[in-house]
């Protein structure tokens, strides 16, 4: 895994939004790069920025209201900043993909699901709409969908929560793109639903050798999914590293806490959660110093003033603190 | 979907009862009843009104009367014109032609420019385009037609005297295809003013509405060219509200025809509705009630088979 | 020994969906068919399901936020069903609700002074001075700063505003409080706060609840039986250690396979569960679960298994257990399905409508059980 090239790499990604009397920084820095064939997961809470740079990613923030910039995101060898809209709309949807949240209302109501996944088949592949066809009944089959024939004539609102995000999945992966960015592609399905459709990320990206960027609020998601993981918190990457690493021994005060406040089903019912008091600052108003640091059971004066930044730890790993655990 | 019509139109049946019952009764409750207009002439006696009343059939039971008249209606005999005696229908049909000519260009005009204004300002909200499409259109609503058709008047026809100031058609040239455009052009300028101005407000918020939703986002990931996102996944979906509006709308345009047509001298269904009712014309009154009644109801359930033909997810 | 403080019987909740052009009913969506629920004084009771189990229904019915079609809710003895709006309104005072959604219920044009005072007032309690002591203390007690008071509540943040609905619900001292995915909408770290917060109250009030959620880790956590629901029925319940690390019910076993963990390396060992939960408008014959099932038997498609006491409280409604050497049926009197002479299914209510008269026959049990039982499955109920 270590010695696969980077196929996405975002090199100091911003997103603000300008507001009365300055801008609000929502995504303030992140780097990351992933790596072909490797699923990255991109934890945060609500208000961390996750969102917003896998949208900022495609270029799909609409501007005005955010600014976007960045040092490069490099794509294959391109900086997706400097094409033109042609030409990212060229690479969306053909080595770039992306599925969302919500496949309730991702799927354009009036339009068959067969017609839905032709689309960039005819857009990108050039294909005729009668071979098109064909490559949509293997890619429903594909993404588990039985009697594709039928699916193909359906319409969204006649499919379940789960099947939608399969057609989602199958539009997204119908160019066979070197890297898919899934937006929670989890949180509004049931948990037994949920088990299906990791499934079947994880197996097509066997086949395809697909890079996944995986950003979701759900750790064990990312446990039990990703390679890779990378925590942010108020608009920036605060720790990173491997998977198993990083949950077994997590080196910044907020990702402990995050993974000793899940409730867990144990033999024994636990007193209380561990919690991290007080809330998530609000992206105009962050401190000087560590964003986390007014949470943070282990800060030191200098956490208050100077911001800390991501430093090497070994392993792969990098965090971004003053005083970081099991250090 | 054909049981679906069927059924809409087993279920005006009712509906166009009710509007012709309301109709007759307001027609007799009106002061001085149907006869009304024969009281004023001085040449006509007493004796005379009430042989009309006989001949009409005016002093039978009022229901008697009603069941007459409806079941004239049903068999397209809707009687005859009090000044003139020509058959009602034959008059109605007659000025229906020149105010569908009017509308129809003025509504195919002003719906073309309207939502290409509406589209166009959609895309770019809050562009010096938008704004200027944004307070044209509340320039256009603020002032009365009226006013609009006196000031085209005054420009075109008196002061330039590029254009006819009214009517249909010059004497004689009753089939002269170009001096009916000529004619044509103020009325349906002025009226499709207001028209654009009011479906470039409903196809902008109908369009914004719909570029927001998420499907529009996916299809953007998928790498649709801005063209086909706008016509292959956000005009079906904008279109929906839009035809609901234009099923509930157009007959609202129809009376807005109305002060166009008198100020233009078109004689077309406007006109002949305010001339009847100056004249207290009772069996041409009745005969446009109903007429626009239909119109109502057959323009919401051509919407609705539309609506459902656009949207699976209306069961019919 | 203790009476529960609140006993659910037979509760059914239909919904009737009728047809848009006609007004003519088509169908009815059964969210509710046929709950039987016990809650002790003092004991957290978790309503586990995925969407469409009809957990949230269960809960609303409870309190009559939605009328129930058929079934007893009893409340300290007292049956509440049927009864008068102004008795009503008094037993409402010893029951609340916390929504998922704070912000939705709170009123945005109301400070939390004003939304806080609101209980008090409605039923009279205090006014003036008093109120604003009252007001005050419930600030205390659910962590906020008196302050709170004067602001409102888009100035809160998620998890300020359910400690707000909380403080509301706890107002007139309750001795039920159900909770509707309270934690749902939360981040985890803000969810640890809220569910010790609840953990809390309860301690030091002596409050009963009843906590609907879909996420397991967090019913787990808190509860101390839990109820697992499927297309409006319960399918199991018992104890939470039962319910976790012994489970009965085919169902029970696959929701808890398929809750992710967060501790990499520990891959899933089963496959996950196929399918989706089928519309309640439109329930699979037999047992609900049968289409999915792993360990479906033939039986299952025709045939919907009634809930069966196992040893410590366990209940579970499922063919495989409470066979021949099973437990006992849990339930009075019910109707059997007779084809021909042969015993082909049993029911709790009289479902005749679809039957052919002439080949089907249906009878009522005398005394949970007939003469007319088939043999096989006598041993059933115990006669």
């Amino acid at each position: 895994m270590e010695a696969a090239p980077a196929v996405l790499a975002a090199r100091n990604l911003r997103v603000g939004f300008r507001i009365p009397g300055g801008v609000m920084q929502a995504v303030d820095g992140v780097s990351f790069e992933l790596r072909r064939g490797e699923t990255l997961g991109l934890v945060g809470e609500s208000g961390s920025g996750k969102t917003l740079t896998s949208l900022a990613l495609l270029r799909l923030l609409e501007s005005p209201p955010a600014e976007l910039s960045a040092d490069g995101i490099d794509f294959e060898g391109r900086d997706l900043l400097g094409l033109s809209e042609g030409a990212m709309a060229d690479l969306r949807g053909a080595g770039l993909s992306m599925i969302f949240q919500e496949p309730m209302t991702s799927l354009n109501p009036l339009m068959t699901i067969g017609r839905q996944i032709d689309e960039p088949l005819v857009r990108h592949l050039g294909l005729s709409k009668r071979v098109a066809r064909e490559r949509t009944l293997d890619l429903l089959r594909r993404v588990g969908i039985a009697g594709p024939e039928m699916a193909v004539r359906q319409y969204p609102h006649q499919l379940s929560g789960g099947m939608r995000q399969r057609v989602m999945i199958a539009i997204a992966l119908a160019c066979r793109p070197s890297v898919l960015i899934a937006d929670e592609p989890t949180t509004a399905l049931d948990v037994t639903v949920q088990a299906q459709i990791l499934a079947l990320l994880r197996a097509l990206q066997e086949e395809m050798g697909t890079a996944i960027l995986l950003i979701t609020h759900d750790l064990a998601v990312i446990a039990e999914t990703a390679h890779r993981v990378a925590v942010m918190y108020a608009g920036r990457i605060v720790e990173t590293g491997p998977v198993a690493a990083l949950f077994e021994a997590p080196l910044h005060p907020y990702t402990e806490g995050l993974l000793r406040s899940i409730p867990r089903i144990t033999r024994e019912r636990g007193g209380d959660l561990p919690e991290i008091p007080g809330v998530v600052p609000a992206p105009g108003a962050l401190p000087a110093g560590c964003a986390f640091a007014a949470r943070c059971g282990f800060a030191v004066a200098e956490c208050q003033e100077l911001r800390p930044v991501l430093e090497p730890m070994g392993g792969g790993r990098e965090v971004a603190c003053w005083r970081p655990r099991h250090g | 979907m054909l049981s679906y019509v069927g059924r809409r139109v087993l279920q005006s049946v009712p509906l166009l009862i009710g509007v012709s019952i309301i109709g007759f009764a307001l027609m007799h409750l009106a002061p001085g009843g149907p006869l009304a207009v024969y009281t004023l002439n001085p040449t006509i006696t007493n004796q005379d009104i009430e042989r009309i009343r006989v001949v009409l059939g005016l002093d039978q039971p009022v229901h008697i009367q009603y069941l007459k008249w409806a079941s004239g209606m049903a068999t397209g005999n809707w009687g005859f014109t009090f000044f003139g005696g020509r058959p009602v229908l034959g008059v109605i049909l007659e000025r229906m032609s020149a105010t569908f000519l009017l509308m129809g260009s003025a509504l195919s005009l002003a719906i073309l420019i309207g939502c290409t204004i509406g589209v166009l300002g959609a895309i770019r909200r809050y562009s010096v385009f938008d704004m200027m499409a944004t307070s044209g259109a509340m320039v256009a609503l603020s002032f009365p037609t009226f006013w609009f058709g006196l000031m085209a008047i005054y420009f075109f026809a008196i002061k330039l005297g590029w254009l006819p100031s009214g009517g249909m058609y010059e004497l004689g040239e009753e089939d002269n295809a170009v001096d009916l455009m000529r004619h044509l052009v103020l009325p349906v300028m002025v009226l499709a003013l207001v028209i654009t101005a009011i479906w470039s407000r409903y196809t902008r918020s109908a369009f914004l509405e719909v570029m927001h939703q998420d499907y529009m986002r996916t299809a953007k990931a998928k790498g649709m060219r801005a063209p086909a996102r706008l016509l292959r996944h956000a005009l079906p979906n904008a279109l929906k509200p839009l035809i609901a509006l234009l099923g509930i709308e157009l007959p609202a345009l129809f009376s807005g025809a109305l002060v166009t047509e008198t100020i233009f001298g078109w004689p077309g269904m406007g006109r002949l509705f305010v001339d009847a009712l100056n004249m207290k014309e009772y069996p041409i009154l009745m005969g446009m009630i109903m007429f626009t009644a239909l119109f109502v109801i057959v323009g919401n359930l051509v919407a609705d088979v539309l609506i459902a033909l656009l949207d699976p997810r209306v069961r019919l | 020994m203790v009476e529960p403080l609140l006993r659910v019987e037979g509760m059914r909740t239909h919904f009737p969906i009728v047809s848009k052009l006609l007004r003519r009913q088509i169908g009815v969506v059964k969210a509710v068919d046929g709950v039987d629920l016990a809650v002790m004084p003092g004991e957290v009771l978790g309503i586990v399901g995925e969407s469409g189990s009809g957990k949230t229904t269960v809960g609303k019915s409870i309190l009559r936020l939605i009328e129930p079609t058929a079934g007893r809710v009893v409340f300290e003895g007292q049956d509440m069903i049927g009864l008068p709006a102004g008795e009503m309104f008094a037993l409402r005072r010893k029951m609340q609700i916390v929504f998922q959604d704070p912000m939705s219920s709170l009123n945005p044009r109301m400070t939390i002074g004003r939304i806080l005072a609101a209980p008090f007032e409605i039923h009279g309690v205090a006014r003036g001075a008093d109120l604003r002591g009252l007001v005050s203390d419930l600030l205390r007690l659910v962590g906020l700063p008196e302050e709170a008071a004067q602001r409102y509540p888009h100035e809160f943040s998620g998890g300020q505003r359910q400690r707000v609905g909380i403080a509301r619900a706890l107002a007139l001292r309750p001795r039920l409080m159900i909770g509707d995915e309270p934690v749902s909408a939360l981040d985890v770290s803000i969810q640890a706060q809220i569910l010790n917060l609840l953990k809390r109250l309860q301690g030091e009030l002596g409050l009963t609840y009843i906590l609907i959620s879909h996420n397991l880790g967090v019913v787990s956590h808190i509860c101390d039986r839990v109820a697992v629901m499927y297309l409006g029925r319960v399918v199991e319940s018992g104890p939470r250690e039962a319910i976790f690390f012994d489970p009965k019910h085919p169902y029970t076993e696959a929701l808890l396979a398929a809750v992710p963990l967060p501790e990499p390396g520990r891959r899933r060992v089963h496959a996950p569960l196929a399918g989706d939960v089928p519309s309640p408008a439109n329930p699979p014959t037999g047992c609900a679960f049968h289409p999915r099932c792993p360990r479906a038997m033939g039986r299952c498609s025709v045939e919907a298994p009634m809930p069966v006491a196992l040893a410590g409280g366990h209940v579970v409604a499922c063919h495989l257990h409470g066979g021949r050497d099973g437990g006992a049926r849990t339930g009075g009197s019910f109707w059997i399905l007779f084809f021909k002479k042969e015993v082909v299914s049993f029911f709790e209510k009289k479902e005749t409508k679809k039957l052919h008269p002439f080949l089907f026959r249906v009878e009522r049990s005398v005394d949970g059980c007939s003469r007319m039982w088939d043999v096989a499955y006598c041993s059933r109920c115990r006669c």
